[in-house]
Protein backbone atom coordinates (compact mmCIF):
# COMPACT_ATOMS: atom_id res chain seq x y z
CA UNK A 1 0.00 0.00 0.00
CA UNK A 2 2.74 2.52 0.87
CA UNK A 3 4.80 1.36 -1.89
CA UNK A 4 2.10 2.04 -4.13
CA UNK A 5 0.93 5.47 -2.88
CA UNK A 6 4.67 6.28 -3.01
CA UNK A 7 5.36 5.23 -6.63
CA UNK A 8 2.26 7.29 -7.76
CA UNK A 9 3.09 10.56 -5.77
CA UNK A 10 6.75 10.45 -6.75
CA UNK A 11 5.82 9.99 -10.68
CA UNK A 12 3.28 12.89 -9.97
CA UNK A 13 6.09 15.28 -8.22
CA UNK A 14 8.20 14.52 -11.05
CA UNK A 15 5.61 15.07 -13.90
CA UNK A 16 4.66 18.48 -11.90
CA UNK A 17 8.41 19.25 -11.63
CA UNK A 18 9.29 18.64 -15.95
CA UNK A 19 5.73 20.32 -16.31
CA UNK A 20 7.14 23.63 -14.32
CA UNK A 21 10.10 22.87 -17.01
CA UNK A 22 8.22 22.77 -20.08
CA UNK A 23 5.58 25.20 -19.47
CA UNK A 24 6.28 28.76 -21.00
CA UNK A 25 3.84 30.69 -19.14
CA UNK A 26 5.00 31.51 -15.45
CA UNK A 27 0.77 30.53 -13.93
CA UNK A 28 1.40 27.09 -16.04
CA UNK A 29 5.02 26.73 -13.85
CA UNK A 30 2.95 28.01 -10.56
CA UNK A 31 0.47 25.61 -10.54
CA UNK A 32 2.26 22.63 -11.58
CA UNK A 33 4.70 23.73 -8.61
CA UNK A 34 1.89 23.77 -6.38
CA UNK A 35 1.55 20.01 -7.23
CA UNK A 36 5.26 18.96 -7.17
CA UNK A 37 4.93 20.43 -3.16
CA UNK A 38 1.31 18.97 -2.51
CA UNK A 39 2.62 15.43 -3.60
CA UNK A 40 5.89 16.37 -2.11
CA UNK A 41 3.37 16.60 1.74
CA UNK A 42 1.85 13.18 0.90
CA UNK A 43 5.27 11.62 0.72
CA UNK A 44 6.38 13.26 4.09
CA UNK A 45 3.16 11.25 5.71
CA UNK A 46 4.42 8.22 4.04
CA UNK A 47 7.77 8.95 5.63
CA UNK A 48 5.98 9.69 8.94
CA UNK A 49 6.26 13.29 9.58
CA UNK A 50 3.35 14.21 9.90
CA UNK A 51 3.48 17.73 11.25
CA UNK A 52 6.07 18.37 8.00
CA UNK A 53 3.39 17.58 5.55
CA UNK A 54 0.55 19.84 7.66
CA UNK A 55 3.57 22.92 7.53
CA UNK A 56 4.74 21.96 3.90
CA UNK A 57 0.81 22.18 2.46
CA UNK A 58 0.51 25.36 4.41
CA UNK A 59 3.60 27.10 4.35
CA UNK A 60 4.50 26.48 1.14
CA UNK A 61 1.48 25.41 -1.24
CA UNK A 62 -0.61 28.09 0.32
CA UNK A 63 1.44 31.16 1.75
CA UNK A 64 4.95 30.98 -0.88
CA UNK A 65 2.65 29.80 -4.12
CA UNK A 66 -0.15 32.85 -2.78
CA UNK A 67 2.86 34.99 -2.79
CA UNK A 68 3.93 33.89 -6.08
CA UNK A 69 0.63 33.66 -7.85
CA UNK A 70 -0.07 37.39 -6.50
CA UNK A 71 3.68 38.66 -8.18
CA UNK A 72 2.58 37.08 -11.41
CA UNK A 73 -1.13 38.75 -11.41
CA UNK A 74 0.75 42.15 -10.13
CA UNK A 75 3.37 41.95 -12.85
CA UNK A 76 1.40 41.14 -15.02
CA UNK A 77 3.64 38.13 -16.38
CA UNK A 78 3.26 36.90 -20.04
CA UNK A 79 4.33 34.00 -22.38
CA UNK A 80 8.29 33.95 -22.11
CA UNK A 81 10.22 33.62 -25.84
CA UNK A 82 12.00 30.72 -25.87
CA UNK A 83 15.94 31.91 -26.31
CA UNK A 84 17.91 28.76 -25.82
CA UNK A 85 20.13 30.35 -23.28
CA UNK A 86 23.73 30.54 -24.36
CA UNK A 87 26.19 28.04 -26.29
CA UNK A 88 28.51 28.27 -22.83
CA UNK A 89 25.43 27.35 -21.02
CA UNK A 90 24.29 24.57 -22.80
CA UNK A 91 27.92 23.86 -23.22
CA UNK A 92 29.00 23.33 -19.86
CA UNK A 93 25.65 23.48 -17.87
CA UNK A 94 24.29 20.09 -19.11
CA UNK A 95 27.01 18.09 -18.76
CA UNK A 96 27.57 19.85 -15.51
CA UNK A 97 23.98 18.69 -14.34
CA UNK A 98 24.75 15.20 -15.24
CA UNK A 99 27.65 15.04 -13.38
CA UNK A 100 26.07 16.66 -9.83
CA UNK A 101 22.87 14.30 -10.62
CA UNK A 102 25.44 10.85 -10.93
CA UNK A 103 27.22 11.67 -7.94
CA UNK A 104 24.23 12.62 -6.03
CA UNK A 105 22.69 9.17 -7.08
CA UNK A 106 25.33 7.46 -6.09
CA UNK A 107 25.47 8.85 -2.58
CA UNK A 108 22.16 9.02 -1.46
CA UNK A 109 21.86 5.09 -3.07
CA UNK A 110 24.85 4.13 -1.07
CA UNK A 111 23.26 5.29 2.11
CA UNK A 112 22.48 1.72 3.35
CA UNK A 113 18.97 0.75 4.08
CA UNK A 114 17.15 3.55 2.34
CA UNK A 115 15.21 1.22 -0.11
CA UNK A 116 13.49 -0.02 2.97
CA UNK A 117 13.24 2.90 5.30
CA UNK A 118 10.34 4.57 3.52
CA UNK A 119 8.39 0.97 4.20
CA UNK A 120 8.31 0.76 7.76
CA UNK A 121 5.98 2.12 10.41
CA UNK A 122 6.83 4.77 12.68
CA UNK A 123 5.72 7.89 13.07
CA UNK A 124 7.10 11.15 14.46
CA UNK A 125 4.55 12.87 16.15
CA UNK A 126 4.23 16.29 16.33
CA UNK A 127 4.80 15.86 20.41
CA UNK A 128 8.17 14.51 19.87
CA UNK A 129 9.09 17.39 17.42
CA UNK A 130 8.28 20.26 19.58
CA UNK A 131 9.81 18.67 22.40
CA UNK A 132 13.03 18.85 20.90
CA UNK A 133 12.41 21.88 18.99
CA UNK A 134 10.97 24.30 22.40
CA UNK A 135 13.65 22.62 24.69
CA UNK A 136 17.08 22.04 23.42
CA UNK A 137 16.26 24.29 19.95
CA UNK A 138 14.60 27.12 21.48
CA UNK A 139 17.27 29.92 20.54
CA UNK A 140 17.53 28.93 16.64
CA UNK A 141 13.84 29.03 17.01
CA UNK A 142 13.58 32.51 18.01
CA UNK A 143 16.63 33.57 16.27
CA UNK A 144 14.59 32.85 12.96
CA UNK A 145 10.70 34.61 14.30
CA UNK A 146 13.57 37.85 14.08
CA UNK A 147 15.08 36.64 10.67
CA UNK A 148 11.04 36.55 9.47
CA UNK A 149 10.61 40.18 10.65
CA UNK A 150 13.76 41.36 9.19
CA UNK A 151 12.60 39.66 5.92
CA UNK A 152 9.50 41.61 6.30
CA UNK A 153 10.70 44.74 6.98
CA UNK A 154 13.33 44.38 3.56
CA UNK A 155 10.80 43.55 1.46
CA UNK A 156 8.67 46.26 2.82
CA UNK A 157 11.31 48.39 2.51
CA UNK A 158 12.49 47.34 -1.34
CA UNK A 159 9.42 47.77 -2.88
CA UNK A 160 8.66 51.44 -1.36
CA UNK A 161 12.65 51.83 -1.61
CA UNK A 162 12.03 51.13 -5.83
CA UNK A 163 8.89 53.08 -6.13
CA UNK A 164 10.97 56.63 -4.50
CA UNK A 165 13.68 55.96 -6.73
CA UNK A 166 11.70 56.14 -9.98
CA UNK A 167 9.93 59.18 -8.81
CA UNK A 168 12.69 60.73 -8.37
CA UNK A 169 14.70 59.98 -10.81
CA UNK A 170 11.38 61.41 -13.20
CA UNK B 1 17.21 9.28 -5.62
CA UNK B 2 13.74 11.37 -6.24
CA UNK B 3 15.46 13.80 -4.23
CA UNK B 4 18.24 14.24 -6.66
CA UNK B 5 16.17 14.31 -9.93
CA UNK B 6 13.98 16.99 -8.38
CA UNK B 7 17.14 18.87 -7.51
CA UNK B 8 19.05 18.43 -10.78
CA UNK B 9 15.65 19.15 -12.23
CA UNK B 10 15.32 22.72 -10.48
CA UNK B 11 19.42 23.41 -11.42
CA UNK B 12 18.16 22.46 -15.27
CA UNK B 13 15.29 24.90 -14.82
CA UNK B 14 17.64 27.90 -13.04
CA UNK B 15 19.81 27.40 -16.20
CA UNK B 16 17.46 27.15 -19.12
CA UNK B 17 14.76 29.31 -17.88
CA UNK B 18 14.66 33.21 -19.17
CA UNK B 19 11.61 34.16 -17.10
CA UNK B 20 13.10 35.93 -13.70
CA UNK B 21 9.95 34.31 -11.64
CA UNK B 22 10.14 31.36 -13.22
CA UNK B 23 14.20 30.51 -12.41
CA UNK B 24 12.79 31.83 -8.46
CA UNK B 25 10.46 29.10 -8.57
CA UNK B 26 13.39 26.73 -9.74
CA UNK B 27 15.33 27.44 -6.89
CA UNK B 28 12.19 26.98 -4.37
CA UNK B 29 12.21 23.56 -5.88
CA UNK B 30 15.93 22.73 -5.29
CA UNK B 31 15.17 23.52 -1.30
CA UNK B 32 12.12 21.47 -1.73
CA UNK B 33 14.26 18.17 -3.02
CA UNK B 34 16.50 19.37 -0.05
CA UNK B 35 13.73 19.18 2.19
CA UNK B 36 12.84 15.62 1.06
CA UNK B 37 16.09 13.79 1.21
CA UNK B 38 16.15 15.46 4.94
CA UNK B 39 13.30 14.25 5.77
CA UNK B 40 13.98 10.30 4.69
CA UNK B 41 16.98 10.08 6.13
CA UNK B 42 15.70 11.39 9.27
CA UNK B 43 13.20 8.48 9.11
CA UNK B 44 15.65 6.59 8.55
CA UNK B 45 18.00 7.03 11.72
CA UNK B 46 14.89 7.65 13.64
CA UNK B 47 16.47 11.07 14.16
CA UNK B 48 14.12 14.17 15.17
CA UNK B 49 16.67 16.98 14.61
CA UNK B 50 16.02 16.64 10.46
CA UNK B 51 12.94 16.87 10.53
CA UNK B 52 13.19 20.42 13.08
CA UNK B 53 15.87 21.17 9.76
CA UNK B 54 13.47 20.91 7.48
CA UNK B 55 10.98 23.13 9.34
CA UNK B 56 13.69 26.25 9.63
CA UNK B 57 14.41 25.53 6.23
CA UNK B 58 11.02 25.98 5.79
CA UNK B 59 10.75 29.34 7.70
CA UNK B 60 14.38 30.80 5.80
CA UNK B 61 12.68 29.88 2.15
CA UNK B 62 9.32 31.98 3.46
CA UNK B 63 11.42 34.50 4.35
CA UNK B 64 13.66 34.47 0.91
CA UNK B 65 10.79 34.28 -1.16
CA UNK B 66 9.24 37.21 0.15
CA UNK B 67 12.48 38.64 -0.05
CA UNK B 68 12.83 37.70 -3.87
CA UNK B 69 9.50 38.46 -4.98
CA UNK B 70 10.10 42.37 -3.31
CA UNK B 71 13.41 42.32 -5.48
CA UNK B 72 11.40 40.90 -8.46
CA UNK B 73 9.09 43.90 -7.91
CA UNK B 74 11.78 46.06 -7.49
CA UNK B 75 13.62 45.09 -10.84
CA UNK B 76 10.48 45.01 -12.70
CA UNK B 77 9.57 48.64 -11.93
CA UNK B 78 13.28 50.06 -12.74
CA UNK B 79 13.68 48.02 -16.06
CA UNK B 80 10.22 47.25 -16.76
CA UNK B 81 11.01 43.19 -18.09
CA UNK B 82 11.11 39.91 -16.81
CA UNK B 83 13.25 38.28 -19.19
CA UNK B 84 16.91 37.68 -17.80
CA UNK B 85 18.30 38.22 -20.94
CA UNK B 86 17.50 42.06 -20.98
CA UNK B 87 18.64 42.18 -17.36
CA UNK B 88 22.39 42.62 -18.51
CA UNK B 89 23.38 46.16 -16.41
CA UNK B 90 26.12 44.07 -14.67
CA UNK B 91 27.92 42.09 -18.37
CA UNK B 92 30.42 43.44 -19.88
Amino acid sequence: MHLILFFIFAALCLAGAVNLLLQTHPINSALSLIVVMTSLAVLYLLLGAEFLAAAQVIVYAGAVMVLFTFVIMLLNAGREERTLGSRAARVVGFPAVAAFLALLATVLLKAHGLGRAAMQEGVTSTDDLSAVLFTKLLLPFEVTSVLILIAILGAVALTRHGDGERSASK
Amino acid sequence: MLSAILFSLGVIGFLIKRNLITVFMSIELMLNAVNLSFVTFAHQWHAVKGQIFVFFVMMVAAAEAAVGLAIIIAVFRARATLAVDRIDLMKL
